[in-house]
């Protein structure tokens, strides 16, 4: 800052006699809480533009013309300003408008969830008339209508401050709920055949200040006073949304966002705060189990275990692999890296699925945080998948940015997303040439604008000028259909764009974890390279390992004896459901370590240990920034089911080793003396930043090299696959959660419409898709989002999992749609 | 006894020998037309105001104090001035919404000289070096917007509007649009907001004024049809002609629409500021008194969000200033006339429940203030009153509009005036114009309530407090 000497800084208000320093632009109602005076209110959010609807934060303000009442949520504050927050003139206004809002209010508090914890409940206490003067008949209303699949609105209850209306129009742009009617027959509603279907609709059951909108999952589940709670992080995606984990009773209840300023902004996703159904599921593992003759059969951990050490004990190295292990805490990570690499020697350990990027490219390149990238005035170059649908909560913090902070979004994409609407520049390179389009658009910046990847250079040239402040890319795979070789070399063309940071999209839940506690080939903890060596670790593999394409690849030729799924389902995520069959069935001994059986663990596991979930152990998680924050235990695991970092231990400990890991803080004090970039990263700081978690930056992993592959050109007759993740799918964990497993739309082939004619096909028809690898069937749909020359499939979803046309070792997929 | 009749074609509209500065062409029957217009010194202003500079133009308009027409009466000129230089473009709205209760004058401008509002704009346009209009029309006027529809075809035909006006550089799109029915989007930022697609609701202002920030963000000059009428005339005869006309304070003519029980309700041309509310009501040139010589018992002087004027306050002149200070206001110059026969608590009741009906439900004490209002006087008619209801009708209203509402001296209690305008808990006036019946009757005409509740019978009372014998047309 530079700002003037002797120049004031602040801003001086008399607030109740006394002055107070506030900040230039700041809102009177935050000025006074900061100073600790809380102006009531019901409309006013401070994430939301201020409306001045409801009038409840009317205070008396003299602003040289004498005291007159004003909306302290929508008047900066000024120099020299006199506030009288407690006169008899505020007092009346408040009281009026109480009383107002009461007059047509249900008062059903005594079975209203929101009572205990009600704003409308608590300011009438603290600042309403005492009784009613109303004698008239109350407004009626039709009792709770769903307006969603999850979302309950009782019109009744609702005192029409526009927070959720919006919270849907502004930071999700869903306008999908809206004011009808007017004067006192003003209500919210949705229009008929358009319900609130938002990926986002929970928010508003948060921020609304009475019961009027109530969420399926906790509704009269509990009393506010019976909640115990904690702060935590939402373990469903890689954005590590903070949140408050509420529980009774040993069950967890209800998940609410937390105001994370560097990370959520207290928005969450409806996957992040529902997905706790999953963890109360009835069909979570609560016992070992043991394939007998075909059948998995529960057993208790001795046999259990002792069955593992045996398929263990004396094997190959090279002959063992661990899959999965972003469902893990960081400090479970550690200790399974530490059992595979340092006890078992293999370096055949992988937490992504064949559907992430290469080591290199998330901890190889100068990295942003989601602060960094919306920063006002900068560029997102979006290289990646459709955050709308991938990581819920990044793509509200990234709209809020390019709708109100002027960030200028470019993306780079397969298909239209779900920011295309504010996007400055939606480009949409054919699949497989994005690193084309990436490099004309760095040479766009230096002058020399050529056409590339099927976009027009003055297309290209108009988003190269667009570009302003420090680039971020978000980097991330917009499709599996097409190798992960190509986002990395787009990448690559991008670093070479002046101050540019990369911002990871990778979804899994603590993957960034996973890469940093070492889970991957040639990857130690720390963010350092096999070669670095780790002197906590009894030995090092000294050859780098495979991946999980690779390992899979070594199990279908038999060449894997032991294959540990830890938390992961290779059947339905694998990007080659081919390979993925094949593999599972001819590795050897195949041990799943598991919260919930998926088709993998029922199809092919031998052996299943119960794991406990992130709201049942104590830990921390890392985000996409590599943010650490806590994951703390509310409730005790299901039946026998343990954290994983016991289970690793345990084996250790069978097979003679000991991990010297007693407890998820002892584990963390040794990765903060392994790991240099994790020094920071003491018990202190944890707790300083327990809202905001504690960021952990640098790395010894070298930036990601040019892969030189080049994308075959297509035939005329076929259609590029881009395969691409929607928000609900058929995963495991979404379909165990009773109010999202029906949320995903059944699997469909969408392309652009102008290609129907060439096909002779019409919207509707069902159609067969043939690709080298396989085929599946699924019914077309029409949109204009999808580029002409491509096939937009869903990833996993109900149906037809489009994994089955895929081919791992090819750069792309091309495939053949015919009638059905 | 000089008869002066309704011109048929203009309905409501009486042509007596005032001042002709924005109704002059209604007594011809093709008024409305571009021929007619032409042939009456029609665009004879714009042509003029094209031959000067726009400051020039901008300058005469303030000097010639064009007062508001639409209700708040701030000067045009001065108001054109409160754009940020710099931010282009700029938008001129017209707020042809008019249905403020009583007002039924900007629907004639509109109706039967559209091309007079056209050429007001296009002025406007000029001074303010702007070139897009946008003509917001109210939803139940299909003639007025049929008119202007026509009138703005011919106007484009001919040169008047579009690129290259009168072969000048000059160049202005005018949009014709028209609301869906909701007398708040009368307010200048609901009409903006309507405008832009969205739900017709006021924005706050403070902070922002449309002149700074309007219509999608850009600084908006909205103003009255009848405001922009009067530029054509103005623009040809100068404004020290426009001066003559009218007081010192509110130069200029202004049209009045009457109605109630008078003689002969309708509007009229006047000389504003000089005419008093006494020549108004009795002149022969005006409504010629009360019906069947009734006493006056009470009357709305500025349309109905003006606090009540009594007979005392017959000889103020019609002067927004003055009428202010007495505790109304001009407004929309729209008074509506009560004979003694008029049931006070009833009359009161039919104005709230316009508002309750109106509110647009954005803001609490409006939405949820207003209606309860209307029940408790509905009640209070239904037998069902309560002692404490009056007390708790004005405390309502306090919640409304906090501290002393405006209202009129009432020498027969020793009461003096309270100033308009009214404080408020809301967003926009209108809440705090559902107090004006309440605390005007409730002051003057307590008795009336009391006599309701306690001994739960009313007064004879004619069944539509605000309608008046038929009037013979013609
Ligand atoms: C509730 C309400 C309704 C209004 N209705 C009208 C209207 O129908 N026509 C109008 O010209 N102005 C109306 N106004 C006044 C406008 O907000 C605005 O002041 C006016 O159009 C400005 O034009 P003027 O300066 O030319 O008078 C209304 C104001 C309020 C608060
Ligand atoms: S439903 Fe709740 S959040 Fe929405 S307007 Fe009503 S009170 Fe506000
Ligand atoms: S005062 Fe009434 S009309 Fe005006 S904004 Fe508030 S609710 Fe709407
Ligand atoms: S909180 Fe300020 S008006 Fe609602």
């Amino acid at each position: 800052m530079t700002a003037v000497e002797n120049e004031k800084s602040t801003v001086t208000v008399t607030l109740n006699g006394v002055e107070i320093e506030a900040n230039p632009g700041e809102l009177l109602i935050d000025a006074a809480e900061r100073h600790g005076t809380y102006i009531p209110r019901f409309c006013y959010h401070s994430r939301m533009k201020s409306v001045g609807m409801c009038r409840m934060c009317l205070v008396e303000v003299d602003s040289g013309r004498g005291p007159a009442l004003q909306p302290s949520c929508m008047i900066p504050v000024g120099e020299g300003m006199t506030v009288d927050t407690e006169s008899e003139a505020t007092k009346k206004a408040q009281d009026g408008v109480l009383e107002f809002l009461l007059i047509n209010h249900p008062l059903d508090c005594p079975v209203c969830d929101k009572g205990g914890e009600c704003p409308l409940q608590d300011q009438t206490v603290a600042f309403g008339p005492g009784e009613s003067r109303f004698v008239e008949e109350k407004r009626h209303y039709e009792k709770p209508i769903p307006i969603s699949d999850t979302v309950y609105l009782d019109r009744e209850r609702c005192i029409l401050c526009d927070r959720c209306t919006r919270f849907a129009d502004d930071v999700a742009g869903d306008t999908l709920i809206h004011f009808m009617d007017r004067g006192n027959s003003t209500q919210v509603n949705t229009f008929p055949d358009e319900p609130f279907a938002s990926y986002f609709s929970g928010n508003t059951v948060q921020i609304c200040p009475v019961g009027a909108l109530t969420a399926k999952p906790y509704r009269f589940k509990a009393r506010p006073w019976d909640l115990e709670e904690t702060i935590s992080t939402a373990w469903i995606d890689s954005v590590g949304s903070r949140v408050t984990i509420q529980s009774s009773r040993n069950q967890v209840l209800r998940l609410l966002g937390v105001d994370a300023d560097s990370v959520n902004w207290g928005w969450l996703s409806d996957k992040e705060r529902f997905g706790f159904e999953a963890l109360n599921s009835e069909d979570r593992l609560t016992a070992p189990m043991v394939r007998v003759d075909g059948r998995l059969e529960a057993t208790g951990w001795a046999p259990a275990l002792a069955a593992a050490t045996d398929a263990l004990r004396d094997v190959d190295p090279a002959r063992i692999g661990v899959i999965g292990g972003a469902r893990l805490t960081n400090e479970s990570q550690y200790a399974w890296t530490k059992l595979a690499k340092g006890v078992l020697g293999t370096d055949n350990v992988d937490a992504q699925l064949g559907d992430g990027l290469p080591v290199e490219a998330v901890l190889g390149l100068p990295r942003a945080t989601i602060n960094q990238a919306c920063t006002p005035g900068r560029t997102v170059i979006l290289v990646g998948p459709d955050p709308k649908e991938d990581l819920g909560a990044l793509f509200l913090r990234l709209r809020h940015a390019v709708v109100n902070d002027g960030t200028t979004l470019i993306e780079l994409t397969p298909t239209r997303t779900g920011l295309s609407t504010i996007a400055a520049h939606s480009l949409h390179p054919k699949p497989g040439e994005v690193d084309l389009l990436a490099a004309a658009l760095v040479d766009a910046v230096s002058g020399d604008a050529h056409d590339a990847a099927g976009v027009p250079a003055n297309a290209i040239a108009a988003a190269a000028a667009s570009i302003s402040g420090p680039v971020t890319v978000v980097l991330g795979r917009a499709s599996v259909a097409e190798s992960a070789a190509v986002t990395v070399d787009a990448a690559i063309a991008l670093s070479q764009l002046e101050g540019v940071g990369f911002l990871s999209a990778l979804r899994r839940g603590n993957v960034h974890g996973a890469l940093d506690m070492g889970m991957a080939p040639g990857l130690l903890p720390g963010r350092v390279p096999l070669r670095a060596g780790c002197d906590a670790f009894d030995q090092v593999p000294t050859e780098v390992g495979m991946d999980t394409i690779a390992m899979l690849e070594a199990a279908a030729s038999g060449d894997l004896d032991v294959l540990v799924l830890l938390g992961s389902d290779p059947l339905s995520d694998v990007p080659d459901a081919d390979l993925a069959e094949r593999g599972l069935a001819g590795a050897g001994t195949v041990i799943a370590v598991e919260m919930l059986p998926n088709a993998s663990t029922l199809t092919h596991a031998d052996l299943v240990l119960p794991a406990a979930a992130p709201t049942e152990v104590d830990g921390t998680f890392t985000n996409l920034e590599g943010r650490v924050s806590v994951a703390e235990q509310k409730v005790t695991p299901p039946g026998t089911a343990r954290a994983d970092w016991m289970i690793a231990a345990e084996l250790a400990l069978r097979l003679g080793a000991d991990l010297g890991v007693e407890s998820p803080e002892s584990i963390r004090a040794e990765i903060a003396v392994v790991s240099p970039v994790h020094a920071k990263l003491t018990e202190t700081a944890l707790a300083d930043g327990r809202v905001e978690g504690v960021l952990i930056s640098g790395s010894s992993i070298e930036a990601p090299t040019a892969s030189g592959s080049t994308t075959p050109a297509n035939d005329a007759y076929s259609l590029r696959l881009v395969a691409a993740r929607r928000m609900y799918d058929n995963g495991t964990m979404l379909q165990a959660s009773a109010s999202s497993a029906g949320l995903a739309a059944s699997v469909k082939v969408t392309l652009n419409p102008t290609d129907f004619e060439k096909l002779g096909l019409d919207a509707g028809t069902v159609v067969k898709v043939i690709s080298g690898r396989g085929e599946l069937m699924a019914p077309l749909a029409a949109d204009f989002g999808v580029p002409a020359g491509s096939a937009m499939i869903p990833t996993n979803a109900p149906g037809s999992n489009v994994n089955t046309l895929i081919d791992a070792s090819a750069s792309v997929t091309d495939v053949r749609v015919e009638r059905a | 006894m000089p008869t002066y009749d309704y011109v048929p074609h203009a309905p409501g509209y009486v042509d007596n020998d005032g001042p002709k500065i924005v109704t002059s062409r209604f007594v011809h029957e093709d008024s409305h037309t571009l021929e007619r217009y032409e042939a009456t010194n029609g665009y004879e202003g714009l042509r003029r105001a094209l031959d000067r500079t726009p400051a020039d133009v901008h300058e005469e308009v303030r000097d010639a104090v064009v007062l508001g027409r639409g209700g708040a009466g701030f000067p045009a000129g001065v108001k054109w001035g409160f754009m940020p230089p710099g931010k282009f473009p700029y938008y001129l709205v017209v707020n042809g919404d008019e249905s403020e209760p009583g007002t039924y004058k900007d629907r004639l401008l509109m109706e039967r000289d559209p091309h007079q509002l056209i050429e007001g704009c296009l002025i406007t346009c000029y001074a303010l070096g702007l070139s897009q209009c946008f003509l917001y029309v109210r939803g139940e006027m299909p003639a007025a917007q049929e008119n202007l529809a026509q009138a703005l075809n011919e106007a484009y035909a001919k040169g008047y509007v579009g690129k290259n006006i009168m072969g000048t550089e000059f160049s202005v799109d005018i949009t014709l649009t028209w609301g869906a029915g909701a007398y708040i989007v009368g307010e200048e930022t609901a009409l903006i907001e309507s405008l832009e697609g969205n739900r017709g609701m006021p924005r706050l202002k403070p902070p922002f004024f449309p002149a700074a920030i309007g219509l999608y963000g850009q600084p908006t000059i909205v103003n009255n049809v009848e405001t922009l009428s009067n530029l054509p005339w103005l623009l040809v005869n100068g404004f020290e002609q426009y001066k003559a006309h009218g007081s010192e304070a509110s130069p200029g003519s202004r049209m009045v629409a009457v109605s109630g029980h008078v003689n002969r309700p309708g509007v009229y041309e006047i000389e504003q500021g000089v005419t008093t509310f006494r020549d108004l009501l009795y002149g022969d040139n005006f409504c010629r008194g009360i019906r069947n010589d009734n006493e006056l018992k009470m009357f709305v002087p500025g349309g109905g969000s003006a606090p009540w004027f009594f007979p005392e306050q017959l000889d103020l002149p019609l002067e927004g200033r003055t009428v202010g200070a007495e505790g109304s206001m001009l407004g929309s110059g729209a008074i509506m006339v009560m004979d003694e026969t008029t049931d006070a608590v009833k009359a009161a009741l039919r104005l709230v429940r316009f508002y309750a009906r109106e509110s647009c439900g954005k803001c609490t004490p409006c939405r949820e203030g207003t209606t309860w209002e209307e029940r408790i006087l509905q009640r209070i008619l239904d037998g069902e009153g309560r002692p404490s209801d009056i007390d708790k009708l004005l405390d309502i209203a306090d919640n409304i509009s906090p501290g002393p509402y405006p209202v009129a001296a009432d020498p027969s209690q020793g009461l003096d005036a309270v100033p308009f305008p009214p404080k408020q808990t809301t967003i926009c006036p209108l809440g705090p114009s559902s107090v004006a019946p309440i605390t005007s009757t409730i002051r003057r005409f307590r008795h009336e309530y009391e006599a309701k509740i306690t001994k739960r019978d009313s007064i004879p009372v004619m069944a539509a407090p605000m309608s008046s014998d038929p009037v013979e047309v013609g």
